[in-house]
């Protein structure tokens, strides 16, 4: 008999050997087939440096899909929900994919390179869907995950690591604005974009550059504090700037074997996604038979918790009674000094009087806490720098 | 767009668009109907082949016009005479041994197999109690399931009470018979082979089975339950008759039928029906169009999948559609002399079909890209009993071949001479010197009837009839009661409940839920 020679199961991205280098902590998690670093060295000093430095995520797992061809604009205008004539050549948008259903699949950045010329990131993977969708429609979908590394570099001296590199006009790259820069033999695709809700960069590049981009951001003797960060650091900062996750906040609704589990846009709170008014896209006609009911289903909110314990996976209740709801993301934000979450709540679940109970344990004692929570604004964390063009010198 | 002329706009005058029209400018709307072809009828017109002869060009026998069709539209009034009915089935063996069925008796039963005599009325009786289940359900629009309004609700009630009445043994027998095939049936009651055979033959004509495939018992309960009490017979002129007269009713009740004008697309106002354009750019406006032209062309190129959503597109391609059913049109100088066969059994309908495993043979060809080269044939000459279709003395013949595959391997049109050789031989098998009173022939491949009647597929029945697209499920889950996502948008096509066969149910039904929704239509 013979023994099959033993496989690692999982792919290491092109900076692994830099990331693995760094990871002190060895602590990793998987990520659409490769392995990234969860925690670098520690969760908390990770959080800081996003909102004090600069610090470096591996994106490289990030699924990225290429839509080329004569008609790829109508095509990315069926695709998503948004107007895709809003977005001009040279941006980057925020956008969400629905099914029939009006329910949410996914939500992802999409580039706009020229007139029909795309980029659509994501974090699952949907070639079969964004494939059907293009029939009747001459577009070519092609899966380029493979062919691009990026690195999300953010914080607030993120601007200034990228002048001391080289790139030239920087400081005036808009928020959602994408730029090329000639690095090495080839070249580096910057966008204005990021997950951090606070300043920031995402790079993109040949993968066979990556390392090499990375030793010119991760500078010894750094006066820019630059560090890596790993994804539960990723995670906190997310839920500051308001960010929702799929799987956390929300379940695509493909992957839900629960016809009610899926989401419309409306329901995430994102209806402003939505255009009504340019011609047919995907779930339309849903929507606009959820817009012209009663009220939505379901309401995802950002709330403030009263005292300091977060309130992960706890119910929410109407005057202590009645259950209203749940928390899907939640959080003690250092930055800004309030215990904050993201919930979903029936979508006739009253404004005021809703408590959240949370569960603590007090050194393996657990206690029932019922806290009094209020809907809020968000994002919760919300900079001026996170917006500032040009970017002020420090 | 200009000012709505019509209240609706009907594309297609096959026989259902046809029966779709006149309902709506019966009930008093004004309606257009829009036919691609020069010839109204659809699939069921008569052509003359050469001059002097007329022959049913698809469709050649009528026995499924649904009888509140007939009565309702008044055919009889309009013009539809009957030359023949309760046409006799032969079934042909080489030896001259043929088998012949008509109502509940059988003759030439070969020794050894007597006691098919018996069970033959006991089958048709049975089988007919269960197809009763589903011909109380032809002219209904089939319910959709999990909703909370009355008339869903209700019938769904009727069919759990059609199938309840039946009573214990019977509910029962028909559960177990329901989904089984054709053949393990057939083998159960009968010794015969070449009384399995036409029975098997009426279970799988015009679908994509065989006799053992699955579903084969559904087909044969469909067609049992579609029959009309006038049997098989013979419209005087052919099957173009049988359109003329629903078009003289149309027409009598002020519908507008233009024939020659292929609609190019289906236009959108705001997501709602605004009307049609046709190939020529002329725009026709209308605030409800009903498509009699199968789902998947009315969906994907008069709606256009710009207009869809992605999941229903899918949904739409996969509409299973393949035809497998070829048409072969004889102009003869003689009446073909079937060994054995006397003039009365001539005039009725000839199978060949002579057992099971013949045309489960010849099915398997077709699941390999290959036509067969032994096919199953129905074969009548209605020139018998109808002396306006060929000169004195002389005959036409249409013949129904399968099993030949839509998707063929190698080029239809390359492989059209050699196709027609072999039903030529195939037939002289039996009726030798067939091939000298040739005096004409024409092919139809499913090929043909995508290109020149325009069913996507070449499927006969706009879409195979089976359990996944039976009643709720026809075309398809979530368009099976006639209106469609698009609203003012309808289907009225064989490709809906109830599905194929010259019936106009589709078109009835359809004009109902049309007339009961559209407040303006």
């Amino acid at each position: 008999m013979s023994v099959l020679p033993y496989q690692e199961p999982v792919l290491p991205t092109p900076l692994h050997p830099r990331t693995s280098e760094l990871c002190r902590a060895n602590q990793w998690v998987r990520w659409a087939g490769y392995t990234t670093v969860d925690v670098y060295y520690d969760v908390e000093l990770e959080y800081f440096a996003v909102r004090n430095g600069a610090t470096l995520f591996d994106l490289s797992p990030m699924i990225k899909y290429r839509i080329v061809g004569p008609e790829a604009s109508r095509y990315v205008n069926r695709l998503i929900t948004r107007d895709i004539n809003k977005i001009k050549p040279g941006r980057v948008a925020y956008v969400l994919w629905c099914n029939d259903d009006g329910k949410v699949l996914d939500d992802g950045t999409l580039f706009r390179f020229s007139e029909n010329e795309f980029r659509l990131c994501a974090q699952d993977r949907h070639l079969c869907w964004l494939h059907d969708t293009a029939y009747g429609c001459d577009v070519e979908i092609e899966d380029v995950s493979e062919e691009i590394a990026a690195v999300a570099l953010q914080g607030p001296t993120s601007c200034a690591v990228l002048k001391r590199l080289g790139l030239s006009g920087i400081e005036t790259l808009k928020p959602f604005e994408l730029k090329h820069y000639d690095f090495a033999d080839s070249q580096l695709l910057v966008s204005r974009t990021g997950f951090t809700g606070d300043l920031g960069y995402e790079l993109w590049i040949d993968p066979r550059l990556a390392i090499d981009l990375w030793d010119s951001l991760m500078q010894p003797s750094d006066e820019y504090a630059i560090r890596p960060i790993g994804s539960q650091a990723l995670d906190l900062v997310r839920i500051e700037a308001g960010f929702i996750a799929p799987h956390v906040d929300f379940m695509p609704a493909d992957e839900a074997l629960r016809k009610t589990r899926g989401r419309s846009p409306v329901e995430l709170g994102l209806g402003r996604l939505v255009n009504f008014d340019k011609g047919h896209f995907n779930g339309k006609r849903a929507l606009l038979r959820e817009q012209e009911g009663e009220t939505p289903r379901y309401r995802l909110v950002g709330l403030d918790v009263d005292g300091n314990k977060p309130a992960r996976d706890a119910f929410i209740y109407h005057n202590r009674k009645k259950q209203v709801g749940h928390v899907t993301s939640a959080m003690w934000s250092p930055t800004c000094k309030r215990n904050i979450a993201i919930a979903s709540l029936d979508g006739d679940a009253p404004q005021e009087n809703l408590w959240v109970e949370i569960y603590v344990s007090k050194e393996l004692k657990w206690e029932k806490q019922m806290v009094p929570c209020h809907i809020t604004q968000r994002p919760f964390f919300n900079p001026p720098r996170r917006r500032a063009t040009p970017v002020p010198e420090r | 767009m200009m000012d709505a002329k019509y209240d609706a706009i009907v594309i297609g005058a096959g026989h259902n668009g046809l029966v779709c029209a006149a309902y709506l400018a019966k009930a008093g709307r004004r309606v257009l109907l829009a036919e691609a072809s020069a010839v109204v009828g659809g699939a069921a017109i008569t052509l003359e082949l050469i001059p002097g002869f007329k022959v049913s060009t698809c469709a050649h026998l009528a026995n499924m016009l649904h009888p509140k069709v007939v009565r309702e539209l008044d055919l009889n009034r309009h013009g539809l005479e009957w030359a023949k009915s309760a046409l006799p089935t032969t079934v042909l063996a080489e030896d001259g041994q043929h088998l012949t069925t008509s109502q509940n008796t059988v003759t030439g039963i070969a020794s050894g197999a007597d006691s098919d005599l018996q069970y033959f009325p006991k089958f048709n009786q049975r089988l007919s109690s269960y197809a009763s289940i589903i011909k109380s359900f032809l002219d209904k629009t089939p319910p959709r399931l999990g909703t909370a309004d009355w008339s869903d609700r209700s019938n769904l009630l009727k069919l759990g009470w059609a199938a309840r009445r039946l009573g214990r043994d019977d509910m029962r027998e028909f559960l177990r018979i329901v989904g089984m095939n054709i053949a393990d049936l057939l083998e159960e009651f009968f010794d015969s082979e070449l009384l399995r055979g036409a029975l098997a033959w009426d279970a799988v004509v015009g679908s994509n089975l065989g006799p053992r495939s699955p579903g084969s018992v559904l087909t044969y309960l469909y067609r049992l339950a579609s029959q009309s009490e006038r049997g098989l017979a013979y419209p005087k002129g052919g099957l173009g008759a049988v359109t003329a007269a629903l078009a003289a009713a149309a027409r009598s009740s002020g519908a507008e039928i233009r024939a020659g004008s292929p609609v190019a697309k289906v236009l959108l106002q705001s997501d709602k029906v605004g009307g049609i354009r046709l190939e020529s750019g002329e725009e026709v406006a209308a605030p409800v169009v009903i498509s009699g032209a199968d789902p998947r062309r009315s969906f994907l190129r008069f709606v256009g999948s710009e207009n869809l959503d992605t999941g229903f597109v899918r949904r739409v391609r996969n509409i299973r559609m393949k035809g497998v059913t070829a048409k072969v049109n004889f102009a003869l100088s003689a009446l073909p002399a079937f060994s054995g066969l006397d003039a009365e059994r001539t005039g009725g309908r000839l199978l060949i079909a002579p057992g099971i495993d013949y045309l489960e043979r010849a099915f398997n060809h077709s699941k390999y890209g290959e036509y067969s080269e032994s096919p199953g044939m129905e074969i009548v000459i209605p020139s018998v009993h109808d002396n306006t279709l060929a000169p004195n003395g002389k005959h036409v013949m249409s013949v129904i071949v399968q099993y030949a595959p839509y998707d063929l391997r190698d080029d239809w049109d390359q492989s059209r001479e050699q196709f027609t050789d072999c039903v030529i031989q195939c037939i002289s098998r039996y009726a030798r010197g067939f091939s000298d009173s040739i005096e004409a022939c024409e092919v139809i491949t499913p090929l043909d009837l995508e290109r020149d009647f325009r069913m996507s597929g070449g499927h006969w029945h706009h879409g195979e009839i089976a359990f996944d697209q039976f009643m709720m499920m026809r075309p398809m889950p979530g368009v099976s009661q006639y209106y469609t996502p698009v609203p003012g948008f309808y289907l009225c096509s064989a490709g809906c409940h109830p599905g194929g066969g010259v019936m106009g149910a589709a078109g009835m039904n359809a004009a109902r839920q049309v007339l009961a929704t559209e407040v303006n239509a």
